[in-house]
């Protein structure tokens, strides 16, 4: 893998997420390197863990459909080293199946991260693992090269924010507003104060929660997003698609297309962005 | 000011979603204050109302017939005699109020046999705060008294439909609601789990329990008593029933949910009990680092106990630490043992105590009764914390009962239409 996490953000980014897994190993290869296709820039991969707090109904369920077709975290390596994409990939999980991986008498969370990077993963970010706890991680992605992504929320602010920031690689996920993970229909204003407050830190914004078409990527993207994270939006032609019994391929170009729209727009949000003077 | 607990040895911390962060900051910063610190007057209104409203102190009482079977004196903490007929109410009635100094608008709270949901719905209508309950929708369907009370005391009541249904899915709804609803909601955590301040929080308003043990049991028998019995699920009336005694020569037994095995079906992801303190390993659950039953892959398993109040897949962080230190001894009692220890209680002593409270009583036929093993010697005193009222039990009590063979189970036919 030559590009690294923040170089994938030169551009605006489309930064899709799905449950490795989901609904089975071979469906989901396909899925995720239909996103490839369509023009992702950063993958997020889900590592299914059985309770999910942060997460919404429709992730909720995508989770179940994994672990009851059998994921594992070792199954999720192999699902990453089975992968044909040229893409950065990041682990999206939960901090106890970080801290339970590898053998019983080694050092906890080493394993994990090192047969991350093994497999070639680029980074980690973990929703129950605000940075207050977050040293053990943060020690071992700087050991193995590995980006420790974190969630930045519309109640971050001060000093907490500052901490966070320090302790940043790759890039920072701007969480749209409180709440859970899901598509919704509107934007929220959230968004555009977070954004506000991380102006001045020098590490790209990608803003995920909420964003499930094209013109809302345009929009995040124009209120000066690096990337836009969308989950919820693909994770439903998935659902659907599992749930009618229609063919993988069909599915896959499903999700190919709406990947296409949402990098589109992701792009034209750019062209709307306010040039500062001088550029 | 004393400082809050965050930590006990490895065990505890604040594992939750950045948007949740702030809010812990503020409540960290709120149990100070008025909790530790009494701003305000705090401590001295919470402890007015938990006398005029709750009912506190609540009896320390001989139990005369189980003391003369097992040749010790018998005590029993009456818990169950405090408002609502559990002590949930010591901790619900503190964190309301604190919310209300917070300035909050809105509780949520999870619950499991609904005997916190309960305690929080009441607290609310007290105290005049809007009120939502989280429920599994299998212990809705287990426990259809409580779901009727809380709705009389005007809170909502959520089904929560993923998972089986039981408490751990509802902790975890209820994270999600407060994650959307931060800034104006307080969520009224049930146990002595989630991320710090909660645990320590919560203990110290369930200490009450073990303030009075200490002070009642001088008065009747002129010491402290030789043992303290209390059951543990998350482990809040555990701990309050010990918080007070930490430093003294009393024996603590933490009596768990043994279900129908300590085994365990990895394959599934079930553990058909709940006794994490015995057989759980280390992990990282609902904000806390503690003892958790899960898979060997760190897949959090369901458990399982026939007393909904005790059906949780962690336990307390305090209590997870006092276990590995050896101050605080594990046990388990299983289902029959628990079913056979409630009838008793009722028959013996007048008493039909919650399942959740049974499985202590179950601890002491399993070490002293007449086919006792007799791995605890048990003191010349023991005081048992009697957690809560078994009303809420009854139809799931006469369903069990039917499916076994109990020697002390009175005849239950008249219930046949």
């Amino acid at each position: 893998m030559t590009v690294t996490l923040a170089d994938a953000f030169d551009e605006p980014a489309f930064v899709p997420y799905l449950a490795a897994g989901d609904p089975d190993f071979e469906s989901s290869l396909s899925y995720v390197e239909a996103l490839a296709a369509g023009g992702a820039d950063v993958i997020e991969l889900g590592l299914p863990f059985s309770e999910p707090i942060a997460e919404g109904p429709t992730i909720q369920q995508a989770i179940v459909r994994s672990l009851e077709s059998g994921m594992t975290p070792e199954r999720y390596f192999e699902f990453v080293e089975a992968l044909e994409v040229d893409v950065p990939l990041v682990c999206m999980t939960y901090y106890n199946l970080i801290y339970q991986f590898g053998p019983e008498d080694t050092d906890p969370v080493r394993p994990f991260v090192e047969r991350a990077a093994e497999v070639g993963i680029e980074g980690v970010v973990v929703p129950d693992l605000p940075a207050e706890e977050a040293d053990r991680l943060g020690g071992y992605c700087d050991e193995y090269g590995l980006d420790l992504i974190f969630i930045v929320a519309p109640t971050t602010a001060g000093d907490r924010l500052d901490r966070m920031m320090e302790r940043v690689s790759g890039y920072v996920y701007v969480q749209a507003r409180l709440g859970v993970t899901g598509a919704r229909s509107d934007l929220s204003d959230q968004t555009e104060e977070t954004l506000a407050r991380l102006e001045g830190h020098d590490v790209p914004k990608a803003v995920g929660f909420g964003i499930s078409t094209g013109e809302h990527a345009e929009a995040v993207v124009a209120a000066g997003a690096d990337g836009v994270i969308v989950g919820s939006a693909l994770v439903d032609i998935v659902a659907e698609g599992h749930e009618t019994g229609e063919e993988t391929e069909r599915t896959a170009g499903k999700l190919r297309s709406l990947a296409a729209e949402l990098k589109a727009g992701a792009l034209a949000g750019k062209e709307r962005r306010p040039r500062p003077e001088g550029t | 000011m004393s400082q809050p607990d965050t930590k006990f040895g490895e065990y505890g911390g604040q594992y939750v979603p950045e948007a949740l962060m702030p809010a812990i900051e503020e409540l960290t910063d709120a149990y100070e204050r008025y909790v530790l610190g009494n701003e305000d007057g705090f401590v001295d209104e919470f402890e007015a109302r938990i006398e005029d409203f709750g009912g506190r102190p609540t009896p320390l009482q001989r139990a005369d017939q189980l003391s003369a079977r097992y040749g010790v004196e018998i005590y029993l903490k009456r818990e169950d005699l405090l408002h609502g007929g559990a002590h949930k109410l010591n901790n619900a009635l503190g964190q309301v109020l604190l919310a209300k100094y917070m300035g909050k608008e809105r509780i949520i709270a999870e619950t499991g046999a609904g005997q916190h949901g309960t305690a929080t719905a009441m607290a609310a209508a007290h105290l005049d705060m809007p009120c939502e309950i989280y429920m599994g929708r299998r212990d809705i369907n287990r426990q259809r008294p409580n779901v009727f009370r809380m709705r009389l005391n005007g809170a909502e009541v959520t089904p929560v439909d993923v998972g089986r249904g039981t408490l751990k899915e509802a902790i975890s709804e209820t994270m999600r609601d407060w994650a959307s609803t931060v800034e104006t909601t307080h969520y009224v955590i049930g146990s002595i789990v989630g991320p710090a301040p909660f645990p320590a929080m919560v203990r110290d308003f369930h200490s009450v329990i073990s303030e009075e043990i200490r002070e009642q049991s001088i008065e009747k028998f002129g010491e402290l008593p030789g043992a303290v019995v209390a059951c543990a699920g998350g482990g809040s009336n555990t701990m309050g029933a010990f918080a007070d005694l930490l430093e003294e020569d009393v024996s603590l037994y933490a009596v768990e949910a043994g279900g129908s095995s300590l085994s365990v079906d990895e394959e599934a992801g079930v553990a058909p009990h709940s006794a994490s303190l015995s057989t759980g390993e280390e992990g990282v659950l609902h904000g806390a680092r503690t003892k958790l039953l899960q898979d060997s892959h760190g897949q959090i398993m369901e458990s399982h106990s026939v007393s909904s109040g005790l059906d949780y897949s962690g336990v307390g962080p305090e209590l997870a630490h006092l276990v590995d230190e050896g101050r605080v001894t594990p046990a388990a009692v299983d289902d029959d043992a628990a079913l056979e220890a409630f009838h008793r209680l009722s028959q013996e002593e007048g008493i039909i105590p919650a399942l959740e409270t049974a499985h202590a009583f179950g601890f002491l036929e399993t070490v002293a009764g007449p086919d006792g093993d007799g791995s605890v010697e048990l003191p010349e005193t023991v005081v048992v914390n009697v957690s809560g009222r078994g009303d809420k039990d009854l139809e799931a009590v006469i369903e069990e009962t039917d499916k076994r063979e109990l020697e002390n189970a009175p005849r239950m036919e008249v219930f046949d239409p």
